[in-house]
């Protein structure tokens, strides 16, 4: 039984907007609850807007939640006060950026970023130690020679050499999970697969899990274990990858993915062609936040916001008009995964 | 100007096209030798990925490129008439009336302090005098064509959602019912389901208006429901250039092999893929002989010396050894 | 579960070998940058002269280049190459001795400037919220001041007035502009994922403005100090012009005060009432050029456009 790393409970982050005359609070992420385990990579799709970045952005403690509660390995950041605590939760949990142009700092050569990620979190080697760490990290992402590249300035890499340099950084951390927030987004397509394998890899060499954020749900499939759907700030689906793109329960999972390109299958061409775009969530109402482009709503949507129900076996979504399979047995007393 | 020819010919006819950039050391050769045809209501999709010269060829042949690029070789006949080396004057008459260009994220190339309308208008203007009554049918009519509620002549962009902006600019270059619509990635900046409606909704206007579109972007499987004919571009030069079925079945060039199986896929078995190793070769200095043989899976001795013509196989046409016959004759370029 | 068979990734380290060297972007690239930078190469030989100047006065014009000894208003010899004053001082030799303290207070006047230019700008731009709202108050308040009055009134209140008190008043004056200009280009890499990475790795806030943001920016900081250089040295000549300065210095800008108050233009002595001003000039000259040099040199969408020789197709 693998340990778990994070748990969120209903983890809300509200931003204010507007100006002194008419003050709005935006609705980034509402009441997520969220797991992730050792040894998983976790997928976390959405469209714009959804709430995935800010959800990342929370667990880096680049923001702080307006509400719920993030659980690492049992305790609670927000007991989290002492520089001394934080960066130890900093060193097991780093974060991978987008931009592989913006993501490394152009005054300084590549050994920068290793160098102090190691300086802050494994301040036991020495300086011989680091060295001979910062060279492993570099050939564990698939970068050599390491003490060459470890040399150069950014600008003498392709996106996706530094946005490897980028996982080597994190990795230099001796991390337990790494979050990483669109990694792949900004690289030629030919280029991807080798960073998706990379992420792999490290999961079974170095034992490290992921949070992979994404808007590609083919990408999510092939890397993850798991698979989270999220709409308008809501988590609406959350089951294994293969179980939730089989059988999709939520209505915006089977719009989702009914809209993704594939070259191999053939035109879907009784698919309805679903114009809307996810809403900004201002100031809003409860209610199922899907309701205008759903196929399936009724009355109760719009009135009774939908609480994650679990509908097949690990596999849960929050839908009122979703059915329960017939295959799923609960046991009494037993542990739920992915709901409330 | 001379007398448009009639149309039992292609509508755009480019041949040999070569575009180079001034550098300190020289020049670099972004666009190398390419020739394409394209037929009246035609669907071209040309991918590929970032520095193969796609964007490029597209500004190229819309006679946008400003210095340091120019094209130093080559011309691009549409209806007709040689349009390399025109003055703007001379290209005036047929710019947007006959060919218009949607540029990549367009949603941010409207004036935000201009209402949809007033821009519509400064488009209009810019090419012909109509009355106020025109005017406005018009604008009401091509927002009605792309879906969009023609109430939103009078809304200013920052109203209208980034997929409503995005047909907004499809919409203006739809406004004189050109034949040739250039499109520069215009669904780049959207999500999947708004994407997808977007090019449902080109490929109906198409089919309604008979226009023909030629459409960059570096996601293939994006194209691959809606273009007639795929071509496939590698440094600068084409790799395939076929009917998009047959590309995308029976990929005959490694790099396009390859392209393809970088695409993961949400249904069918989860195989393990590898992507295609290296980089694109810098093009102040291009590999000798075939410019992908340095990352290709199937190379041999003799790709690093000869530098492979298009070679035709069934309906498409290759620049590989691997198919090498006779290089193909120009002016039976199109099956 | 993962049917994935797992392998070290992709291996992109072979193109390290064939990826063409680029210039290395310490010393060496900045000098070949300068060389082919034609503004770089003019503002770069003015400087130069005048800091020749400024170091070995003694060399090129022995003696002292205040002492009234010689003829009075006498025109250009072979003896005094540009004449001599109305009081008997050679001309040529002050204008020599006088770029001592024209460079002295440019730089010196310049660089404090542009230092608290960087620590309040920056630092506004970095922290935001109030502590933005505040430094900008105060950043305004100096901006929108009229600085020519101010500095007049303030010149003429202070009890002496040596170079010391005039650097003072000129860095007081002169740090608002560039706080402006450093502030809204900080706030624009504010967000650049450089920053954030520093911050998720636990980097303290001081060490990411000085040692993650500050690096980046070193261009636009040399731009302020030059901008800062050229407005103190055009400043401080207004000052002494006005009798303000330390009227007994050999300075150009005191040059100017005298001659203006022997109505040198008026009685014909010209180079002793025009050539401490083109001087002056001529430095401020050389700041400007290298400023925008610098611009055109860190931004290449600035520089010149390069075309290239189109053949003409036939139709």
């Amino acid at each position: 039984m693998s340990e778990q790393l994070i748990r969120t409970e209903k983890l809300t982050r509200h931003f204010q907007i507007g100006n002194a005359f008419s003050r709005k609070t935006l609705h980034a992420v509402d009441n997520a609850n969220l797991e992730i385990n050792e040894r998983e990579i976790v997928a976390l799709a959405g469209e714009s807007g959804s709430g995935k970045s800010t959800i990342a952005r929370l667990l880096a403690m680049v923001y702080q939640p307006s509400g719920g509660e993030i659980y690492f390995r049992g305790k609670p950041l927000s007991h989290l006060k002492s520089r001394k605590d934080v960066m130890a939760y900093r060193g097991e949990v780093p974060m991978v950026f987008q931009d592989p142009f913006s993501s490394l700092n152009p005054a300084y050569r590549v050994s920068h970023g290793i160098m102090r990620a190691l300086k802050l979190h494994r301040p036991d080697l020495t300086r011989d130690q680091q060295q001979a760490e910062a060279e492993r990290v570099l050939e564990v992402v698939g970068l050599t020679p390491p003490a060459e590249v470890l040399d150069k300035y950014p600008y003498e890499f392709s996106g996706g050499q530094r946005q490897r340099v980028g996982f080597a950084q994190a990795l230099a951390c001796r991390p337990k999970l790494i979050l990483a927030d669109e990694p792949v987004s900004m690289l030629d397509v030919s280029i991807r697969i080798g960073l998706l394998n990379l992420m792999a890899n490290l999961r079974e060499q170095e034992g490290v899990s992921f949070l992979y954020i994404t808007h590609d749900i083919a990408s999510a499939r092939y890397v993850a274990d798991r698979l989270v759907i999220m709409y308008a700030g809501h988590i609406v689906e959350t089951g294994p990858t293969e179980e939730v793109l089989g059988n999709p329960k939520h209505p915006y999972t089977q719009l989702l993915l009914s809209a993704v390109p594939d070259p191999r299958a053939p035109l879907n061409v009784t698919a309805e062609t679903d114009r809307g775009e996810p809403p900004k969530v201002v100031n809003p109402k409860p209610g199922c936040r899907f309701r205008w482009r759903c196929p399936l709503a009724v009355d109760i949507c719009t009135d009774v916001t939908p609480e994650p129900r679990l509908l097949a076996p690990r596999h849960s979504a929050a839908c009122h008009v979703a059915k329960q399979d017939a295959s799923l047995v609960t046991l009494v007393g037993a542990e739920q995964d992915g709901t409330e | 100007m001379s007398p448009e020819r009639p149309l039992d010919g292609p509508l755009l006819e480019v041949r040999d096209l070569t575009v180079e950039y001034a550098v300190a050391r020289g020049s670099v050769g972004a666009v190398d030798r390419v020739s394409l045809n394209l037929y009246p209501g035609e669907f071209l999709g040309i991918v590929g990925e970032s520095g193969c010269g796609k964007s490029t060829l597209l500004f190229a042949i819309a006679q946008l490129l400003s210095p340091p690029a120019a094209i130093t070789d080559g011309s691009v006949i549409f209806k007709g008439r040689n349009l390399v080396g025109l003055t703007d004057k001379q290209l005036a008459s047929s710019r947007w009336q006959d060919m218009s260009v949607v540029m990549q994220s367009a949603m941010n190339a409207f004036n935000p302090v201009k209402t949809i309308g007033a821009q519509f208008k400064d488009a209009i203007d810019a090419h012909t005098k109509w009355s106020r009554e025109k005017l406005r049918e018009r604008s009401a009519e091509v927002l009605k064509l792309v879906g969009i509620d023609p109430v939103h002549v009078n809304s200013y962009p920052h109203q209208l959602s980034g997929g409503m902006r995005q047909r907004a600019m499809i919409a203006m270059a739809l406004l004189f019912t050109p034949e040739l619509i250039i499109m520069d990635e215009p669904t780049s900046a959207l999500d999947v389901v708004a994407q997808r409606s977007l090019m449902v909704q080109i490929k109906e206007l198409q089919q309604k208006l008979g226009f023909a579109v030629i459409f960059v972007t570096h996601d293939m499987s994006l194209v691959s429901h809606f273009s007639d004919r795929l071509i496939v571009m590698y440094a600068g030069q084409v790799a395939e250039d076929g009917a998009t079925r047959t590309v995308f079945d029976s990929p005959a060039h490694p790099y396009s092999k390859g392209l393809l199986e970088a695409f993961p896929s949400i249904r069918g078995p989860r195989v393990h893929m590898t992507g295609i190793p290296g980089n694109p070769p810098e093009l102040i200095n291009p590999p000798p002989g075939c410019r992908f043989s340095p990352r290709c899976p199937a190379v041999m001795p003799e790709c690093t010396e000869i530098e492979p013509e298009l070679y035709p196989v069934g309906d498409v046409q290759v620049r590989c050894l691997l198919h090498q016959k006779m290089p193909v004759k120009k002016d039976t370029a199109h099956v | 579960m993962a049917t994935i068979d797992v392998s070290t990734g992709v291996d992109e380290a072979a193109p390290l070998t064939n990826r063409r060297q680029k210039p290395k972007r310490s010393g060496g690239g900045l000098f070949r940058s300068i060389r082919s930078n034609g503004k770089a190469v003019a503002g770069s030989i003015i400087l130069g002269v005048f800091v020749i100047l400024a170091i070995i006065p003694q060399w090129l014009a022995p003696g002292d280049p205040g002492a009234e000894i010689f003829e009075r208003s006498a025109g250009p010899s072979a003896a005094h190459w540009l004449g001599t004053t109305a009081y008997g001082q050679d001309i040529l030799a002050e204008v020599i001795w006088g770029a001592r303290p024209a460079l002295l207070i440019s730089v010196a006047a310049g660089l404090f400037a542009t230092l608290l230019s960087v620590l309040i700008g920056v630092t506004a731009a970095y922290l935001g919220g109030i502590a933005d709202d505040v430094l900008n108050v105060f950043t305004d308040v100096f901006l929108v001041i009229p600085t020519l009055p101010l500095v007049i009134v303030i010149a003429a209140y202070a009890n002496s007035h040596s170079l010391t008190v005039l650097i003072i008043v000129l860095v007081v004056t002169g740090w608002s502009y560039g706080a402006r200009q450093l502030r809204s280009q900080a706030l624009s890499l504010r967000n650049r994922d450089f920053l954030q990475a520093a911050k998720v790795r636990g980097e303290r806030r001081s060490y990411i403005i000085v040692f993650e943001l500050l690096p980046t920016m070193t261009s636009l900081i040399v731009a302020a100090f030059l901008n800062a250089a050229l407005y103190s040295i055009l400043t401080a000549a207004g000052l002494e012009f006005l009798g303000l300065g330390d009227t007994s210095s050999v300075d150009w800008g005191t040059m100017l005060y005298w001659a203006q108050n022997n109505e040198a233009l008026q009685t014909g002595q010209y180079l002793w009432a025009t050539i401490p001003g083109i001087c002056i000039a001529a430095l401020g000259t050389a700041f400007a050029l290298l400023n925008n040099a610098f611009d055109e040199i860190s931004n290449p969408s600035l520089r010149p456009v390069r075309r290239i020789r189109v053949a003409r197709t036939s139709s």
